[in-house]
């Protein structure tokens, strides 16, 4: 790794945090617990959704070393399935759905686009309480019992078949659905009506094009779960038989509606993230985005084509031959907007001044790892590798590769990144990139075997597996250890940066968003006045103007 | 780098903003706000029609699949009351639509006067759906709750229906999809009645705050987006009304 870094701080000896930000402006729990401030809600939520992110890790841990010997040996099967069901529950609702939009989002968004705060700040606080109030009926769910659904609370087992909290479950993820439908409203209406004098679309950074994308899936497609989650909780209690065959009830009809928002879902996760890469790419290779229309279209073709694609999920469960092929082509055509912004990217860092800060290295893990899970994304809606694939590793594998190989990985690059934005302090460098090397190499540890064990066959949801797999498990097990400390380590020397880290200044990388044109953290309505956009974004030139100006004025 | 920060331009820095008492710090000027609060509620609508369009799709589907089922079961509802009640949610679309106007005009006593009387037709309307949810009650055509299918094996024994329309027995395969039938009936209605609930409360409110003036100092962003709400929780109902009611009346 070369020495070379843009990183340009203040003397350390004179800098301070400044004494006016909206940390400090008002003190004590209620002033936070009240808040209209979209910066204090973020950091709110990025709390919060932490805390959701290391339960969900421990179950995941549980499953892996269950998973190391082929007997159910550390707990009974059953038990098995509430772990690994309440693992996909809130490592889905309660970590990936909020983290980019609610947390960096959140914080950001207004200010990139040069507004006082998001259009809706109550609405904003609102739903930080709709998130808690489920994660704690969720985690009350599953102290009381758990769930042994599965995170899609298939019919007829979820309705008919199980004695567990499904009605708890349901409800919170009814609840914890809410909270992102407000959120992806929230994020429409400021992108449409509060952007700055000179903002046009076209100048907009690709975060926020990302992010308008997702919160078009949050609005569109989650109510459609919200129905589906009351008509399931309506079956259990009532009994009346709208999913259950036995009354003349279709369970496929459930599997449309559940993934009509579901599919999409995965767009809400990953599209957030692809914003953040789009950030880190062009700050730390110095060049403005290859394409930039091409790849702010692609972020809202991918939610177009998201909501044509859900039957995927449903090739081995008896939908019509002549569905499976149309859904098969609109799944491979996903692939094309996908492999764009891949492609530009790459084009992005070509010629480009690279240099490597932890953000980057997220980056480029992001890059690796989405691509081998998008590519593996194209097997799989292929119908006829889908029928042997589907409801094995592999398949398991494949959505660990995007979802926490890409977006938890875009996920730590942006808080990385924006960390000294958020609290006027660097995080520690080095450690950080050893970190990010450690998650890197964890996770494929983890998660590479994990094709290898589907191809096999072997089947997943199972605590027990034939003896002949043992290696292979080990293997992901072993990995998921190291991705564990992978894990921990940042939010040990993140805690540590809050009192001890270098003063970040206004902005440490040279970037040219607005965000980093502001002091850092930023005061409470983020700009002094509100700004006027002259140039494009990613205008490395007009930065450098900028500084010139300021040399020869000062 | 020193202290001295990449300066933003200024939007009009001198320009002092005049800003109304009911403008929020964050908008810049109050055509914005009501702007974006009119936009928030238009997408919250959006959501409101993807969450009934589960439903929708639901009833569609079982509807081509259990058709005579669907069509019998339809004859149980009453057209009287259905059609008294289309008549009371549009007329309480029309109040509020005036109660908008009226604060728009500032017009204080209208409007409170018209909220009053939207807030009454609301409640007509649920105690109309009570009377009707309480027929099928006595029928046991609440589904899960000792359902019947007397009425579709056997019409005869429903002498006021089969005056009526003369319904030929079901066979009973048939005869119990009528539960998939009332379950979305009720889930339906219930939905919707349930929106009406909301919004007869946020009325409740509105009638205290417009007698305090607070909706008529030019300030209407609130009644505006009620209004809309109200128009919306309408419009769910004249899609309903002729699809449960209605559509199998002549077969």
């Amino acid at each position: 790794m070369s020495a070379a870094t843009i990183v340009s701080l203040p003397d350390q000896s004179t800098a301070r945090i400044p004494r006016m930000n909206f940390m400090s402006k008002e003190k004590g729990l209620l002033s936070w617990l009240l808040t209209g401030d979209h910066k204090r809600i973020a950091m709110l939520y990025l709390v919060s959704i932490t805390f959701f992110f290391f339960i969900g890790g421990a179950l995941a841990g549980l499953i892996r070393l269950e998973l190391l010997t082929p007997q159910s040996d550390l707990m009974a099967t059953d038990t098995y399935n509430k772990v690994f069901s309440m693992h996909g529950i809130i490592m889905i609702f309660f970590f990936l759905v909020p983290s980019v939009p609610a947390t960096i989002g959140n914080f950001l968004m207004p200010i990139m686009i040069g507004a006082k705060d998001l259009a809706l700040p109550k609405i904003n606080l609102l739903s930080w309480y709709l998130y808690m109030a489920a994660g704690i009926l969720g985690l009350y769910a599953m102290a009381t019992g758990g769930v042994d659904t599965g995170w899609t609370f298939t019919t007829p087992l979820s309705t008919h078949y199980l004695n567990t909290n499904v009605i708890t479950t349901g409800l919170a993820i009814f609840i914890a659905g809410f909270s992102s439908i407000f959120t992806g409203l929230n994020f429409i209406v400021t992108i449409h009506k509060m952007r700055c004098p000179g903002m046009t679309w076209f100048r907009l950074p690709l975060f926020v094009w990302s992010n308008y994308a997702a919160s078009i899936l949050m609005v569109l497609g989650t109510p459609v779960l919200a129905i589906t989650l009351v008509l399931v909780v309506l079956e259990r209690t009532a009994g009346i038989g709208v999913f259950d065959p036995a009354k003349g009830g279709d369970p496929l009809l459930f599997q449309h509606l559940f993934w009509f928002y579901s599919h999409p879902a995965v767009y809400i996760m990953i599209l957030p993230g692809m914003g953040v890469i789009s950030e880190t790419v062009s700050t730390f290779s110095r060049k403005r985005v290859f394409g930039y229309t091409a790849v702010a279209f692609s972020s809202v073709a991918i939610a177009v084509f998201g909501f044509f694609v859900w039957a995927h999920h449903m090739f081995i469960m008896g939908i019509s031959n002549y569905s499976m092929l149309v859904f098969s082509l609109l799944t491979m055509l996903v692939a094309v907007p996908s492999a764009i912004k891949i492609f530009n990217w790459a084009f992005t860092l070509y010629k480009g001044s690279i240099t490597f800060e932890t953000p980057m290295l997220y980056s480029f893990g992001f890059m690796g790892l989405f691509t081998i899970g998008g590519l593996t994304g194209v097997f799989l809606a292929s119908s006829g590798t889908d029928i042997h694939l589907t409801e094995t590793y592999f398949i398991v594998a494949h959505f660990h590769f995007v979802m926490v190989g890409g977006m938890l990985m875009a996920f730590l690059a942006g808080v990385h990144f924006w960390w000294p934005k958020m609290t006027g302090r660097m995080y520690p460098e080095k450690i950080s990139q050893l970190a990010a090397l450690v998650t890197f190499i964890g996770f494929n540890f983890t998660f590479f075997p994990q094709f290898i064990l589907g191809t096999l066959g072997m089947p997943r949801r199972y605590a027990t597996y034939p003896p002949e797999f043992q290696v292979l498990n080990v293997f992901s097990t072993a990995g998921a250890t190291i991705l564990g400390v992978g894990y921990l380590l940042p939010i040990l020397y993140l805690t540590w940066s809050l009192k001890y880290g270098e003063i970040a200044g206004d902005n440490p990388w040279q970037a040219t968003g607005l965000e980093w044109q502001i002091q850092s953290p930023p005061l409470t309505e983020n700009f002094p006045a509100i700004p006027i956009m002259d140039h494009e974004a990613y205008d490395y030139e007009w930065l450098e103007g900028q500084k010139e100006k300021v040399a020869s004025v000062g | 780098m020193s202290d001295s920060q990449v300066v933003v331009h200024g939007a009009a820095e001198g320009a002092h903003h005049e800003h109304l008492p009911y403008q929020r710090h964050h908008f810049e000027t109050y055509a914005q706000q009501s702007d974006a609060t009119n936009f928030a509620m238009w997408l919250f609508l959006l959501t409101e029609v993807m969450f009934f369009g589960g439903l929708f799709t639901a009833y569609l589907i079982y509807r081509n699949w259990y058709y005579p089922a669907f069509v019998q079961a339809s004859h149980q509802l009453n057209i009287f009351w259905g059609t008294a009640n289309t008549a009371v949610l549009i007329s309480s679309s029309f109040t509020m639509a005036m109660a908008v106007w009226s604060a728009e005009v500032k017009k204080k006593s209208s409007l409170v006067l018209y909220l009053v009387i939207t807030f009454i037709l609301g409640l007509v309307f649920l105690g109309i759906k009570t009377i009707e949810y309480s027929e099928k009650i006595e029928k046991h055509h609440v589904p899960g709750f000792h359902y019947s299918l007397q009425s579709f094996v056997n019409p005869q024994s429903d002498p006021e229906v089969y005056k009526e329309y003369k319904d030929k027995p079901l066979p009973y395969d048939m005869a119990r999809h009528t539960e998939i039938y009332f379950f979305l009936y009720f889930a339906m209605t219930g939905m919707h009645a349930l929106h009406m609930i909301i919004g007869i409360a946020i009325l409740g409110v509105m009638i205290f705050r417009a007698r305090a003036g607070a909706y008529t100092t030019g300030h209407v962003t609130f009644v505006e987006n009620f209004g809309l709400y109200w128009h919306f929780v309408d419009i769910i109902w004249i899609y309903l009304f002729p699809l449960l009611y209605l559509i199998s009346r002549h077969q």
